[in-house]
């Protein structure tokens, strides 16, 4: 567990690559109940005038906050976690769309002894979420 | 697209959802999470009753109402025009395996820009005692038809 007193706004607290594959779509398609076909079917994507497979939105936001929890061991220290999908991440049919996450202090209040950590979300060399924000409880 | 009209519409409360340490699992995995939301003894050792659920994990419950919205006939939400705005989860505190949630959703607001509208979802997920777990918002983007 990060100790309050020792963060700074600005401190990098992780930073983690993550590789989303079809395989990855799928899962999380049977995990979450989302089984829209844009998420898997290369057709379905293309007939309304998608650029490709896309990965959920959900997906790209339940993988984006996993860095922060490791950091803190624990989930239920998140108090809140908002993000904005900005640009679509692109999964090809074979390989994977490689995804970067960096997360910095980005606020901390000295009365509740939580700490905003602001998340950079990147996807071929583009942020793919805005406005990332997680409020923990340190 | 959508009326303008279900904005302030609430529909009506889901039935009770029982939250699984399998499904938590199954969810985690699928999130790519790490030991804090797999391994049993450490959610014990952090204090809480059984496995926690990931930060997103109440998008489960959240699709219960949307679905609620999309099969509304006065609502007029074209799904096949919908992208994603903006997610959010506030929580009050962890939701963790074994919880029995309820969830209702109201349209929070619609708004039309530049042809799009924007519509806005706040869904309340509740325990047995009525206490408030988890807040939803959600905010969709339904394409006009020249967009």
């Amino acid at each position: 567990m990060p100790d309050f007193a020792g963060l700074n706004v600005g401190d990098q607290v992780a930073e983690q690559n993550f590789e989303i594959t079809r395989d990855s779509l799928v899962r999380y398609a049977g995990a979450s109940g989302d089984f829209n076909p844009i998420h898997y079917r290369d057709d379905v994507a293309q007939a309304v005038g998608l650029p490709g497979v896309l990965a959920h939105g959900m997906l790209t936001m339940g993988i984006a906050i996993q860095p922060v929890i490791q950091w803190l061991g624990d989930a239920g220290k998140v108090v809140d976690y908002g993000v904005r999908f900005t640009k679509p991440v692109v999964v090809p049919a074979a390989g994977p769309a490689k995804l970067s996450v960096v997360a910095k202090v980005g606020a901390l209040d000295e009365e509740t002894s939580r700490a905003r950590i602001d998340l950079i979300v990147s996807f071929e060399e583009n942020t793919v979420l805005g406005k990332s924000q997680t409020w923990v409880q340190l | 697209m959508v009326n303008p009209n279900i904005e302030g519409k609430t529909y009506p409360r889901s039935e009770a959802y029982v939250v699984g340490r399998e499904k938590i699992r199954e969810f985690a995995r699928a999130t790519m999470a790490g030991e804090a939301s797999l391994d049993l003894d450490k959610a014990l050792a952090a204090g809480h009753a059984d496995l926690v659920a990931p930060p997103t994990f109440p998008i489960v419950l959240q699709e219960f109402g949307l679905k609620l919205v999309i099969a509304d006939k006065e609502a007029e939400l074209d799904f096949s025009r919908v992208v994603h705005g903006d997610q959010k989860f506030v929580f009050e505190r962890a939701i963790v395996a074994g919880d029995v949630l309820t969830s209702q959703l109201q349209v929070a607001s619609v708004k039309s820009l530049g042809g799009n509208h924007m519509v806005s979802f706040e869904t309340k997920i509740y325990d047995p005692s009525e206490t408030l777990v988890c807040t939803a918002l959600s905010t969709l983007v339904v394409r006009g038809a020249d967009a």
